[in-house]
């Protein structure tokens, strides 16, 4: 354990632990923007930069070590002055347009401007001047709002273990893109669209295409975790709902999921919609002379209960094959087991585990 | 190439015109390798250590850092560790290591294997800038030749030490010098700098502790070893000890390279070496160091050349050009050449430098332009100030050291832009970096 | 399945996802796991990149892992024996076994011998068309390793000899001591969502949850007491495959289908449609109208997951929550919640409040799941079963120490060639299988706008010679045939499949591939052979 002074306050921390683990480690928070716990470090961002007593730089919190006697704060004025020029210096290369940006009240360069009073900035100039890359049915990306980060770098390397993304260009048009700037969806480009690299972008820089304009993120009314109905992978994911509808899916990064950090493919991420698709059935339905007409569920439980007892009756539980479903949950798959041979004694109960 | 003979004691540059470089004897004749067999016969690597920190050799690549120091460092037990000679001399109207590696490679190459001796480093890799064809070809050639002559190689003087060198060249970008986008670049990445710590001695190439050293801070290293820390310590000054070579150009009447212990004042090199300014000429400044160090008034040239000198008055050495600019030049046309420089020169990863440089450009050609404000020069400064304790290298921090410097100094010349005087800024050729490489003109860069 | 069972005791993925990521070596074969199974791939692409780990991929066409891989064997579809008994021929000759593991935990070990004998890598490369220098490589790399983990899928088990395929898989583990530690194992990774609960609830025909046989008189009992009722069957029921087969023989009569589409995921379609329509009475429960539906008499409108409260269980037998987000859509309901009430109909009131009730009964009778509960899956994020106890922290990985049937069995096992071959008539192999972008038989991810546009109709791989051959230009439409039936679609020219094979995704209702496929089955377990058919492919003008 090391001891250390932050803001004040006398506290103790794992050695090899950095200036943000063990601010965070005792319940200070310290802002970042490159930062994230998944990826390797960057250090680039230079917003968790805090003041360290006898240094004569300002230490980027996220990378910088503890040491013993260490005597760093945090909110200091240099800091606090720091961190406003560097919101200043990114709001001026940036399109502010908060009105209509998918990611506003989740964006974190929004967040802390709002944290750090920037209303606007001494720097204005010159702005980042790029094309929005909508080529693709996923998600669209817009570097004019991109602090940078680098995240969707890293996350593409380190989590997708793929390499779609690397920054082109140098100083003030510096920006990440694929190899030789092709389309995501040209035959050279590695992006299978698993979105790893959305979910993890600070900014309106990358946002999903899946029901665009349709909703504000502070709608959301909740986000319920729960686990992927697609591959045998068992992912963990939240479905954002507003109203009765699933607007969109977030990673779960409760640690806890069979996919680490929260990661995804492009079905669970972006494969969600069919939730809500018009086509979906909503009443029982009875064919007669070939044609299917809606029918309550109490007609159709009736028919469907007569109709199996009937042929059970005649030629015994064993004319009856149940098909349960590696689709529905344990508890529908113990049900209809049960149903089969409890209610018809048989074992004509199989799924298509083989398939 | 403009070398300038003086008189006194020369260090690096001791075989300078004395030898053919291409010929390893006669290297060898003048004591050549002597060093390296002394270090690796009689004396451990910790004693190497021990010689060069005593002897007060600090880095030569800008920043100073005690050499000795650095290298006792470097991180102990590892399976591999490196030394990197940092060539890649990116500092504008700089050419002194070129000067080594041109006119006496093998004092560059005895030097690292010496260096790699004390850390414990097996392999060596210089680093030396892409357009310094003829610096690259000499370097490999002399490499080949200590191959053959067993001064590279395995089992070294009949030790089982081993060393073996190769040079790398440059990608061509100034921050390519800083020390971890360097290591970036050799291991065949974007050349952007890491954060540090790890510093290289800790983690560095491939993850290896490595030195990163300058070509003449690693040159000086043979003479140490060969007449003793003590000796060396007696020249110079008590903090700054050895030589430095300085390179003289702008409005000089003579420009040119040149080796000087320690201590003689900006005033007394630039008259006595320089020839002083054209006739008629009244001194408006001194750029003091390269690009990225400070402006300097005429009320302050009669500082010593020292390291703590310099610090003293808010000035650095850097890599030892002395840029004098006369009273003919247009001084907001210089500054504004100068963050020209630095924005097309920032890698883009943090985002005070990539955005700020930037900024400083935008702000200083609308002052230049005559629509500057004096909010401008106060945005100038909180700016510059916040991008020196905050940007994550040293490219960024030290950007806007010679507009912070020169609005404490010329803080007169920046309010007359504001109340509206319009300057003669060549926008173009700004823009095209020639202005900038146009104040270093007189000085020997054209490159080999 | 059945073949891991016979050789450890337990048919699931023997260790866990995460420890893809510690595996020093990673044989992956018969798996295109950055498609069908995309995480468990990033934790294997993690190995490679960031652990050294060695990556053997075994698999006729040339799938994006094969970028990763150490060693890459093309083998012949329908193969792999032959590739597995080369690889153990190598490495009983080199001395690579675990001989310690072999005495100690095995038996039967000198039947398996007496096979492989014959398969030196030259003869394995006679039959696979692999080079022998590289079987040899691969098995060295592979028994070398201070961990080596096997991963398989569809592509082992789709075959007639699925079984045996399996079952070599699991003797090349034992023969190495790749077996009950950390980041090794077999570890077949299994397909959909919730497969492998649906086997652990019993959604089987010859076995009750947990896997307690049917035919057990002890077990018969024990649930007969559980479900409060008499004469449950002792009799094994029809698997899927076989039901169909009873449908035309008019031993079955009614069927009741909860959440599949066999007309587009079952082999031969058209036969399935032949039955499906033969039927007296077929009631169908699915979330939209699949074509399996539209043949039905009643169908009934389910929830989605999204809709319900309930549990799967993971590939690697971690029981995981399924938590309601919304209220189910229009008149829909969830699918437990309609079982209860056709049984109550029927006569066998089911009135379960909710779901954590059924699963409080599974726990009750199902002793590999006795531990778990909701609460615990909500505090530690899922639960690996076995967990027969409440203080139980469940199984990262089985087998450890001793396998679950006592020793490990051994089996050798002969090549024989797959049930169909090509001939003159049908000249290529057929094979099927999955795109990342859509699911099984596209039902959800049809609908499913993004994943759509991406992927919207199904294309057939064919290698560059062969479509030049048979002059196939790229993006041309394209008819295969096999015996019986045929599909229309467009050719997709990539160095992906091998030349005398083609490769047919199976989403796609109007152009399925189960269309063509073979229903010829596994012997033991019942699964058809999608890897391997014979099919002719030409142009159509
Ligand atoms: C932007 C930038 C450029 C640099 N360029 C050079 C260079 O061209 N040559 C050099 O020796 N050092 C250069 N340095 C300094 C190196 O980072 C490093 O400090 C030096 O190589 C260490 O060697 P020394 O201790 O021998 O001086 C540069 C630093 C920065 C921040
Ligand atoms: S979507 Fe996935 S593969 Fe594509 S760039 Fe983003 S992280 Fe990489
Ligand atoms: S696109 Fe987003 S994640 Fe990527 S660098 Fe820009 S802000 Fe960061
Ligand atoms: S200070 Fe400039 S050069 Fe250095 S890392 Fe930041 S952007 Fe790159």
């Amino acid at each position: 354990m090391i001891n250390l002074t932050i803001d004040g306050k006398q506290v103790q921390a794992e050695s090899g632990m950095t200036i943000l683990q063990a601010a965070k480690a005792n319940g200070i928070e310290i802002p970042t923007f490159c930062y994230d716990p998944a990826l390797s470090k960057a250090g680039a961002c230079r917003i968790c930069v805090v003041e360290v007593e006898g240094a004569r730089l300002l230490a980027a919190a996220c990378v910088a070590p503890i040491y013993e006697g260490m005597v760093v704060h945090t909110n200091s004025e240099k800091v606090q002055k720091s961190r406003r020029i560097n919101l200043e210096l990114l709001w001026a290369n940036h399109n502010q347009d908060c009105l209509t940006c998918e990611k506003a009240g989740e964006c974190k360069l929004q967040e802390l401007c709002y944290k750090y009073g920037v209303t606007e900035s001494r720097f204005e100039g010159k702005k980042r001047n790029l094309p929005i890359f909508d080529d693709n049915p996923f998600y669209i990306r817009d570097y004019n709002k991109c602090i940078n980060c680098g995240k969707c770098i890293r996350a593409c390397q380190e989590i997708q273990i793929n390499e779609t993304y690397d920054f082109v260009d140098r100083g003030f048009n510096t920006h990440p893109d694929t190899a030789y700037r092709v389309d995501l969806m040209a035959k050279e480009s590695p992006c299978v669209f698993c979105g790893n690299c959305v979910a993890v972008c600070p900014t309106g820089a990358l946002t999903s295409k899946i029901n665009r304009g349709t909703f504000r993120t502070w709608e959301v009314e909740k986000k319920v975790k729960t686990t992927c109905t697609y591959c045998g992978c068992g992912c963990g994911l939240e479905l954002n709902v507003i109203g009765n509808k699933v607007v969109r899916v977030t990673p779960d990064l409760s640690g806890t999921t069979p996919n680490e950090h929260g990661a995804l493919c492009t079905k669970g991420r972006f494969g969600f919609d069919f939730i809500n698709r018009e086509d979906r059935l909503t009443n029982p339905l009875i064919k007669e002379n070939g044609k299917f007409r809606k029918a309550s569920w109490e007609e159709a439980l009736d028919l469907i209960a007569s109709k199996l007892k009937g042929i059970a009756d005649v030629n015994g539980g064993n004319s009856l094959m149940f098909l349960s479903s590696a689709r529905t949950t344990n508890e529908e798959n113990y049900l209809m087991q049960k149903l089969s041979r409890a209610v018809f004694k048989t074992n004509n109960v199989d799924h298509c585990a083989r398939l | 190439m403009n070398y300038i003979e003086t008189d006194g004691v020369k260090i690096v540059l001791r075989n300078f015109g004395k030898i053919d470089p291409l010929k390893v004897e006669e290297y060898v004749a003048r004591g050549g390798y002597e060093s390296l067999k002394k270090a690796l016969t009689a004396m451990t690597p910790e004693a190497v250590i021990e010689e060069v920190k005593a002897s007060g050799l600090r880095g030569r690549g800008g920043a100073g850092f005690p050499t000795g120091l650095k290298w006792s460092f470097t991180k102990k037990d590892a399976d591999q560790k490196y030394i990197v000679c940092n060539a890649d001399e990116g500092e504008p109207g700089t050419a002194k290591d070129r000067l080594i590696m041109t006119g006496d490679p093998h004092g560059l190459i005895e030097g690292m294997a010496i260096a790699g001796y004390a850390i414990g480093a097996t392999k060596g890799f210089i680093y030396c800038r892409g357009e310094y064809t003829t610096s690259i070809n000499t370097l490999n050639h002399a490499i080949n030749q200590a191959r053959e002559n067993g001064f590279l190689g395995e089992n070294l003087f009949g030790t089982d030490f081993t060393f073996n060198l190769e040079v790398r060249s440059g990608a061509g970008a100034y921050v390519c010098g800083e020390e971890t986008a360097l290591i970036e670049s050799i291991e065949g990445h974007r050349g952007m700098p890491r954060f540090k710590p790890p510093f290289p001695g800790g983690a560095g190439l491939w993850g290896k502790p490595t030195v990163v050293n300058n070509v003449e801070t690693l040159a000086n290293v043979p003479v140490i070893l060969d007449k003793g820390a003590d000796w060396y310590k007696s020249i110079g000054t008590e903090k700054s000890a050895g030589t430095k070579i300085f390179i003289l150009c702008g409005n000089l009447r003579n420009t040119g390279a040149l080796e000087l212990p320690f201590g003689m004042t900006v005033r007394e090199v630039m008259e006595t070496y320089g020839g002083g300014l054209l006739t008629g000429r009244d001194l408006q400044m001194v750029h003091l160091g390269g690009a990225a160090s400070g402006i300097m008034p005429p009320a302050l040239i009669d500082t010593p050349l020292t390291y703590e000198d310099l610090q003293a008055v808010g000035q650095g050495l850097g890599s030892g050009v002395i840029l004098a600019i006369d009273d003919q030049k247009d001084f907001m046309s210089y500054i504004c050449s100068n963050t020209h420089f630095f924005e097309h020169e920032s890698c883009g990863k943090c985002t005070p430098c990539r955005e700020g440089t930037a900024r400083i450009n935008e702000i200083l050609h609308r002052i230049a332009a005559g629509d500057g404000t004096l909010e401008d020069l106060d945005n100038l400064k909180d700016l510059g100030e916040m991008m020196q304790i905050s940007a994550l290298c040293g490219l960024g921090q030290a950007a806007p050291t010679p507009v912070l410097t020169s609005l404490e100094h010329f803080m007169d010349k920046y309010v007359e832009a504001v109340s509206g005087k319009k300057n003669e800024v060549n926008e173009e050729a700004v823009a095209t970096e020639a202005i900038h490489k146009s104040y270093y003109e007189a000085a020997p860069i054209k490159l080999d | 399945m059945a073949g891991l069972a016979a050789s450890f005791g337990s048919g699931a993925m023997t260790n866990s996802i995460s420890e893809f990521s510690k595996a020093k070596c990673i044989f992956v074969i018969g798996s295109n796991t950055t498609e069908t199974h995309p995480i468990i791939s990033l934790q294997i692409k993690k190995a490679v990149k960031y652990n050294g780990a060695k990556l053997i991929v075994a698999d006729p066409r040339r799938i994006d892992l094969i970028d990763f891989a150490d060693v890459w064997m093309r083998h012949k579809s329908g193969t792999d024996v032959a590739l597995f008994n080369g690889m153990m021929h190598v490495i009983l000759k080199e001395g690579l076994a675990d001989e310690e593991f072999i005495k100690e935990r095995t038996e039967k070990f000198d039947e398996l011998k007496a096979v492989v004998d014959k398969y030196t890598p030259e003869y394995a490369s006679e039959i696979t068309g692999v080079p022998a220098e590289d079987i040899i490589e691969a098995a060295r790399i592979y028994a070398s390793a201070e961990n080596s983990s096997i991963a398989y899928a569809m592509g082992i088990t789709q075959h007639t000899c699925g079984v045996d395929n399996v079952r070599s898989s699991a003797n090349l583990a034992m023969v190495t001591g790749n077996m009950g530690k950390e980041g090794t194992g077999v570890n077949p990774l299994r397909g959909q969502n919730n497969v492998q609960g649906a086997c652990d609830m019993g959604a089987l025909n010859a076995v009750y949850t947990g896997y307690q046989k049917v035919t057990l008189p002890a077990v018969k009992e024990k649930f007969e007491k559980a479900w409060g009722v008499e004469g449950l069957s002792d009799k094994p029921g029809y698997t899927v495959t076989s039901s169909f087969a009873a449908v035309e023989e008019g031993k079955v009569k009614g069927m009741f289908i909860m959440g599949e589409n066999p007309m587009v995921s079952d082999p031969n379609t058209g036969h399935i449609e032949h039955c499906l329509k033969a039927l007296d009475f077929l009631v169908v429960q699915d979330i939209f109208l699949t074509p399996t539906a539209q043949l039905a008499d009643v169908v009934l409108p389910a929830a989605t997951f999204a809709e319900k409260e309930g549990t799967f269980t993971n590939t690697e037998r971690r029981v995981l929550k399924v938590r309601q987000a919304i209220n189910p859509i229009g008149n829909s309901k969830p699918d437990w919640k309609i079982l209860c009430e056709i049984a109550t109909c029927c006569g066998y009131p089911m009135d379960y409040a909710n779901a954590e009730e059924i699963f409080e009964e599974i726990a009750s009778v199902t002793p590999s799941y006795g531990g778990i509960s909701y609460d615990r899956i909500e505090e530690t994020g899922g639960l690996a079963w076995p967990c027969p106890t409440k203080d139980h922290p469940g199984t990262k990985f089985l087998h450890k120490g001793k396998f679950a049937r006592g020793l490990g069995e051994f089996k050798g096992i002969e090549w024989k060639a797959p049930a169909e071959n090509p001939d003159d008539a049908y000249p290529l192999i057929l094979s099927t299988g999955r795109s990342l972008f859509h699911y099984h038989t596209g039902s959800m991810t049809r609908r499913a706008k993004a994943l759509d546009e991406y992927l919207p109709k199904n294309r057939v791989e064919i290698n560059p010679a062969k479509a030049a051959e048979l002059g196939i230009a790229n993006g041309e439409q394209v008819k295969i045939s096999t015996r019986r039936g045929e599909v229309v679609t467009e050719a997709y020219v990539t160095e992906r499949v091998p030349e005398h094979t083609i490769f047919l995704l199976f989403h796609f209702e109007e152009a399925a591939a189960n269309r063509l496929t073979n229903n010829a089955l596994d012997p033991v377990c019942g699964i058809p052979e999608y890897k391997a058919c014979a099919a002719k492919i030409e142009k159509i003008s």
